[in-house]
């Protein structure tokens, strides 16, 4: 099981904020993967359009989805697929189990798959004896760090490259100690040759599942490296593990929306390999796995088809929110504490592990709205994280002082001319204090605010206090700051 | 409704907590620039907070309390006008939400969002101000604050009033799109998180080398103010209003008088 640190969400990012290495790999994303994504949206015209459209096939597909799973079951069976439905992650990972077992599988390959994370599957098949080779470059990495991805579909985002050539050294010791690794080609080349001896040795190969097609019963992997062709292909059992919101009706669907993913996640106009299995080899098939099964996850997601979380099984996986979340931007993945990071993390990892135990990571969000600005699908990412505020604050998980000034703040506000009588008196006093500096360097109950910066100090007289006394002739002040 | 022997419209003015508390100057500035475009200003005492600090802390119950007492201090008015894009982003777009399945105040709702607007935007577009009688000598720069941004589509009225002020120059900074980490109660609560990312915000707002800082939304000028101070920085924050309404007697956001 991946260990769950989301409560850890404020130590985590403390430590995010004080790793120099991080922020620096931190740094690379406003020029890159977001730059990339504006520069992809400007060149299409359609693009906003688009969203639209993807929104639409997802929503009307979640909100048919037993027909067009069943739908899609019935074709890839008759394509000659084994499937498999998963209601819980221990059942996926049992089910795959039994399928490595039944190969007589040693080496077990691995295309990139944010679901095999989801169910903690390499820990568990290393476990029982599998050597699980995690085979894009990213994960690979991860692997060999015994991290987790920080991020969708960059998961080594937050590694510099200094930090991959000390893990290739450290770790590659066959190779010459002499040798040249300074360009990220020299790395890659290094990378391949060694993954190139495991796609040919695997027995098992899993990957995931960009998206399921009703129409042909059909899976799609769309990656930049081949790695996951090679990983389908070549062993002779391919394992594709996916959920139950991958599937979209038909292939005229998923070509509108394939428009909008590369785009939004790499600013690519497409992926640069989108690879389609349909069943396994057949006679007249140059290669190709002569197992194809698919495991399909529920994991609690379609408890929330009936809630208004729904919308977040829109997604499809960009990392765009991500990319250009700037609390994402500050602290990374890691300090999330599971498995999906960002905006879409803080929606997703409440609505699969409970609300309380994840109650940070809705909150650690501004509300600044760009996340859903840039959502391919549309999804209102501000609007789910407050659905989760609303059912932490009914399960009464506020911190306590918080929640009692929250209550007494509204219980004044509810009360407009105690309000502002009340309102006159607090800010006379801290006018008086604060005024001579113009703002505190510290303030008793405020100390999350100055431990960083100042606190502005107020004029020292309300707004609605100056504007009574105007309205009553009595003075248009030059200045609205209290005189003492 | 406008009186029939005064066809001004008559214009709610709300204030904003922050406004009310901490810096009556920008209401001040406000029912200048409101007078100015020939309305009729009026200040309900009826009202307080619009609620976002407990609608965005999931505290649904005086978020709605709080909804329904604003729109009715605010009944009868044929505009409701604030200085700030979150306030009226949640007057306009988040009230008539959040009342949608209240039978007793859906209608009411969506018909005060038709009439809440954000002071810039109002100016400009309902208003038709194209420019405006002040003066200020010196390079400015202007934040785009989120909610104003996103849910209101402010960007180009503060821009093209800004363009009007005599001495003025305009420098736009490096990401001025970015948030610059108030958030409300997320400065408090995620205070390292918060300031890294106001520390980024500062950077930008100092590389663009302005003598003055503007934008429309208090909470995110007493966050970059503050921050500025701290830093020791010498550049003076003020609300954009201030600045239309050539109402610059009291100190910046941060500053002492004298």
């Amino acid at each position: 099981m991946v260990e769950i640190k989301t409560r850890e969400f404020k130590a985590n990012a403390r430590v995010a904020l004080d790793d120099p290495q991080l922020q620096r790999a931190l740094a690379g994303l406003p020029g890159g993967l977001v730059a990339q994504r504006t520069a992809a949206r400007d060149k299409l015209p359609e693009f906003e359009d688009l969203r639209d459209v993807g929104r639409d096939i997802r929503d009307h597909t979640l909100a048919h989805l037993d027909l067009y799973l069943a739908e899609w079951e019935r074709k890839a069976v008759a394509a000659g697929a084994h499937v498999h439905w998963a209601p819980t992650a221990a059942d996926a990972r049992d089910i795959i189990e039994k399928i490595c077992r039944e190969a007589n599988a040693k080496i077990v390959t691995k295309g990139k798959s944010m679901i095999s994370e989801e169910i903690a599957l390499n820990g568990y098949l290393e476990a029982r004896g599998f050597e699980v080779v995690e085979t894009d470059l990213g994960e690979y990495l991860v692997q060999i760090r015994k991290e987790t991805p920080s991020h969708i579909i960059a998961p080594a985002i937050h590694l510099t490259q200094e930090q991959v050539e000390a893990d290739f050294r450290r770790l590659h010791t066959h190779l010459p100690q002499d040798r040249v690794l300074v360009e990220p080609a020299q790395l890659v080349d290094e990378a391949r040759k060694i993954l190139r001896q495991k796609f040919v040795a695997a027995d098992v190969g899993i990957t995931g599942a960009n998206f399921l097609i009703a129409e042909t019963g059909s899976s799609i992997i769309v990656t930049n490296e081949g790695n996951g062709d090679l990983t389908q292909s070549l062993a002779k059992t391919h394992v594709v593990v996916a959920s139950i919101d991958k599937v979209v009706p038909t292939l005229e669907d998923v070509s509108s929306i394939l428009r909008l993913l590369a785009r939004s996640a790499t600013g690519q106009e497409f992926s640069t390999y989108t690879t389609f299995s349909t069943g396994p080899r057949r006679k007249a098939d140059p290669d190709g796995p002569e197992a194809y099964h698919v495991v399909i996850l529920d994991n609690g997601r379609s408890e929330l088809l009936a809630t208004e979380m729904r919308e977040i099984l829109r997604c499809i996986r960009c990392g765009a929110c991500m990319n250009h979340c700037p609390v994402y931007n500050a602290i990374g993945g890691h300090a999330y504490g599971w498995v999906y990071p960002g905006p879409i993390g803080a929606v997703l990892t409440p609505s699969l592990i409970g609300v309380k135990a994840a109650s940070n990571l809705p909150n650690a969000s501004t509300f600044c709205g760009k996340c859903e600005a840039v959502c391919p699908m549309k999804i209102p990412l501000p609007k789910l994280m407050r659905l989760h505020r609303e059912t932490e604050f009914d399960l009464g998980n506020l911190p306590r002082g918080y929640a009692f000034g929250l209550k007494t703040w509204a219980w004044f506000a509810k009360r407009p001319r105690l309000y502002h009588l009340g309102a006159r008196f607090a800010i006379a006093a801290l006018g008086a204090l604060g005024g001579a500096r113009g703002a505190f360097r510290a303030l008793p109950f405020a100390g999350g605010w100055t431990k960083h910066r100042d606190l502005p100090a107020p004029q020292g007289r309300t707004f609605q206090q100056l504007w009574a006394e105007q309205q009553a002739g009595l003075n248009r002040p030059s200045q609205t700051r209290a005189r003492s | 409704m406008s009186h029939p022997l005064d066809p001004r419209p008559r214009v709610g003015l709300f204030v904003t907590c922050l406004v009310d508390l901490m810096r009556p100057s920008i209401g001040f500035a406000s029912v200048k620039l409101l007078e100015q475009a020939g309305c009729k200003v009026e200040v309900p005492l009826a009202q307080t907070c619009c609620g976002q600090p407990a609608y965005n802390s999931g505290n649904k119950a005086d978020a709605l309390a709080l909804a329904r007492q604003t729109i009715a201090a605010f009944d009868g008015f044929d505009y409701v006008v604030a200085p700030s894009g979150s306030c009226a982003g949640m007057l306009k777009s988040h009230y008539p939400k959040l009342l949608a399945h209240d039978p007793a105040w859906a209608t009411r709702a969506r018909t005060f969002a038709e009439r809440v607007h954000e002071l810039v935007s109002f100016l400009v577009h309902v208003r038709g101000m194209t420019t405006v009688d002040a003066v200020y000598e010196g390079r400015v720069t202007y934040h785009d604050s989120c909610s104003g941004l996103r849910e209101l589509g402010i960007k180009q009225q503060p821009r093209q009033l800004l363009s009007s002020v005599k001495g003025l120059d305009l420098v736009e900074m490096a990401d001025n799109e970015v948030c610059c980490g108030f958030g409300g109660t997320f400065a408090i609560k995620y205070g390292d998180i918060s300031n890294a990312m106001v520390e980024k915000k500062t950077r930008n707002i100092a590389a663009a080398d302005p003598s003055l800082l503007l934008a429309g939304d208090l909470g995110c000028l007493m966050n970059m103010a503050g921050k500025m101070k701290r830093e020791g920085r010498n550049i003076a924050v003020r609300h954009v209003a201030e600045i239309l309404a050539g109402e610059l007697s009291d100190p910046p956001i941060g500053e002492a008088a004298g």
